[in-house]
């Protein structure tokens, strides 16, 4: 007998009592996720909304722990505050159109018209920006959006200007951000589409107009749905694209962003107003069965 | 579906335009770092191969790409071990809050990047500073893991569900135990949606932004942190658009493994 024995006898006994015990071994994988997600992750989020109901001393900027709605109130009566969470839920919404709008038609013909043989690849190329650093990307929106910059150099002979940095730049380059994750699901849902009820579609006498309508539309709804999460909910929370194009534009990450060393109590309360929405946007979009797909 | 000669016309030409407005600005930020003019201007009045030099000497670029690196490597590690036991468990056991963890395993990801982040600073400063832990790349890798177990779980989960429960009986009627099991059977099976899933955690971790704002302190500077605290300086401009141009050629990398690795993975998609 070699001197391993003993440690070998010991680890198959460990695996007896495993093999008895599923709770224990259930016990085993789920504790240490459960502490990283649901301890540190979800306790930190608690503590940050808990503190939305303090208050802030005006004159050190010490958070003061006394309960109150006060921060609440502010975000409702105060004009800025509604202004800026109306444009932000106005610029998540227009990009999610712009995306889909133009997404269509990419798809449409990715999925198909072109050439089987060719379809793989154009999904890779579809892929490929979403691998490309977010930065990097909005940054070169910003040079391509400067002041002698290409769209400036393309429109001038026009007699066309651009839009310089602004609400529509940040609108452009979101939509230009999360467009791939648009196309994606409409490819996928035109793809999984079976040629025969197009078919059947014409025989009854539908036009392509009217197939569109009755058939292809109704059934993409949940993949455009799927692509609209990702378009609505990661627009709806950006402030770093609006720094980087969006001139003097305020959008709500920008003013919870403004207010954390200052007065984190309001930083918290406007952070609820994006979670909320997400989260309405999350159970309406679930219902159309878009979500088992993502 | 018979669409007529000029609407595929139509969609044809729309594609192209689609794609070409896709992959303009990625082929500007290559061409920008080889611009003479520091102000980046269009038409480039030349080609110039200086501030590739001058990126390379750059010791603040070099030494965000190395802080990268190790919080990526850090974040992968600890999101491969995380979401590899929740998949395991979600997909093996019946339990109460099943549905709950498996929602709660999205959220990090589904919420703001602000929410998430304010949320682990005030938590890290209340929590690890009295234990003398200050912000800097441990609490940047705890950051980037929180949102980085989704891929691993969602890559390991779709591979749980498509195994045969039956492969690893038939090791266990064969005499091996529960580790032996896994090691033999189970592991080799989820071993490439393991690989896919710690690529686009890696990916995740080495792009994010808004996150580590929050939790790396003033000491720890990632490459996406130095390149937007470096945007904006007109000095810092051309190294900038080397390290963009550099960033959008290593982005090939990971495509070309995704694509290596077998199709039923989620390796296409980033999420």
């Amino acid at each position: 007998m070699t001197k391993t024995e003993p440690a070998a006898g010991s680890v198959r006994r460990l695996a007896g009592t495993l093999h008895r015990r599923p709770r224990l071994q259930l016990s085993l994988l789920l504790s240490a996720p459960l502490t990283w997600l649901v301890l540190a992750y979800l306790g930190s989020l608690a503590a940050l909304f808990m503190s939305a109901f303090w208050t802030t001393d005006t004159f050190t900027s010490n958070v003061v722990k006394v309960w109150s709605g006060d921060n609440f109130k502010t975000l409702v009566t105060a004009e800025v505050y509604r202004e800026v969470a109306l444009r932000s839920v106005g610029v998540a919404l227009a990009v999610t159109v712009i995306c889909a709008v133009i997404a269509f038609p990419i798809a449409f013909f990715t999925a198909r018209i072109a050439a089987p043989r060719w379809r793989p690849l154009l999904v890779v190329a579809i892929l490929t920006p979403l691998w490309a650093s977010y930065l990097v990307k909005a940054y070169a929106w910003r040079i391509i959006l400067a002041e002698g910059g290409l769209l400036e150099w393309m429109l001038s002979p026009l007699g066309l200007d651009g839009p310089g940095y602004g609400l529509t730049a940040t609108i452009l380059v979101l939509t230009y951000l999360w467009l791939p994750y648009m196309i994606l699901p409409i490819h996928t849902g035109l793809e999984q589409i079976p040629e025969n009820l197009l078919d059947a579609s014409s025989d009854l006498g539908a036009r392509t107009g009217r197939t569109f309508r009755s058939v292809v539309l109704p059934v993409l709804l949940p993949s455009i749905a799927a692509g609209s999460v990702f378009t609505f909910s990661l627009s709806l929370g950006d402030y770093i694209s609006v720094q980087i194009v969006g001139g003097k534009t305020q959008l709500i990450g920008n003013l919870i962003y403004s207010n954390i060393t200052l007065d984190l109590p309001l930083a918290a309360a406007l952070g609820t107003v994006p979670v909320v929405i997400i989260v309405f946007y999350l159970l309406a979009v679930r219902r159309t069965g878009a979500l088992s797909s993502l | 579906m018979n669409l007529s000669r000029p609407a595929r016309i139509t969609l044809r030409v729309a594609a192209v335009l689609g794609f070409a407005v896709i992959y303009v600005p990625l082929f500007l930020v290559l061409i920008n770092s080889l611009n003479p003019d520091r102000s980046s201007g269009w038409p480039p009045p030349g080609i110039t191969f200086h501030w590739w030099a001058d990126a390379w000497g750059s010791a603040g670029a070099r030494h965000a790409l190395v802080t990268s690196l190790k919080a990526g490597v850090g974040a992968t590690a600890a999101a491969l071990v995380l979401g590899t036991l929740i998949a395991f468990a979600i997909q093996r056991f019946k339990f109460f809050g099943r549905e709950a963890l498996s929602f709660v395993v999205v959220l990090p990801i589904a919420l703001p990047g602000i929410v998430t982040g304010v949320a682990l600073n005030t938590a890290f400063r209340t929590v690890l500073e009295p234990f003398g832990v200050g912000l800097g790349l441990f609490t940047v890798v705890v950051g980037h893991a929180t949102f980085c177990v989704v891929v691993v779980y969602n890559n390991v989960i779709a591979r749980l569900r498509r195994m045969p429960g039956s492969y690893e009986e038939a090791a266990m009627d064969l005499g091996a135990n529960t580790f032996r099991a896994f090691v033999d059977i189970t592991f080799p099976l989820v071993r490439s949606a393991l690989v896919a899933g710690g690529l686009l955690a890696f990916a995740l971790s080495f792009d994010e932004i808004i996150v580590t704002t929050f939790t790396a302190g003033p000491d720890t500077q990632t490459l996406p942190i130095w390149i937007f605290s470096n945007m904006a300086r007109p000095q810092q401009a051309p190294v900038v658009n080397v390290v963009a141009a550099v960033l959008v050629l290593l982005s090939v990398i990971p495509i070309y493994l995704a694509q290596r690795l077998s199709s039923d993975t989620a390796s296409g998609s980033r999420i």
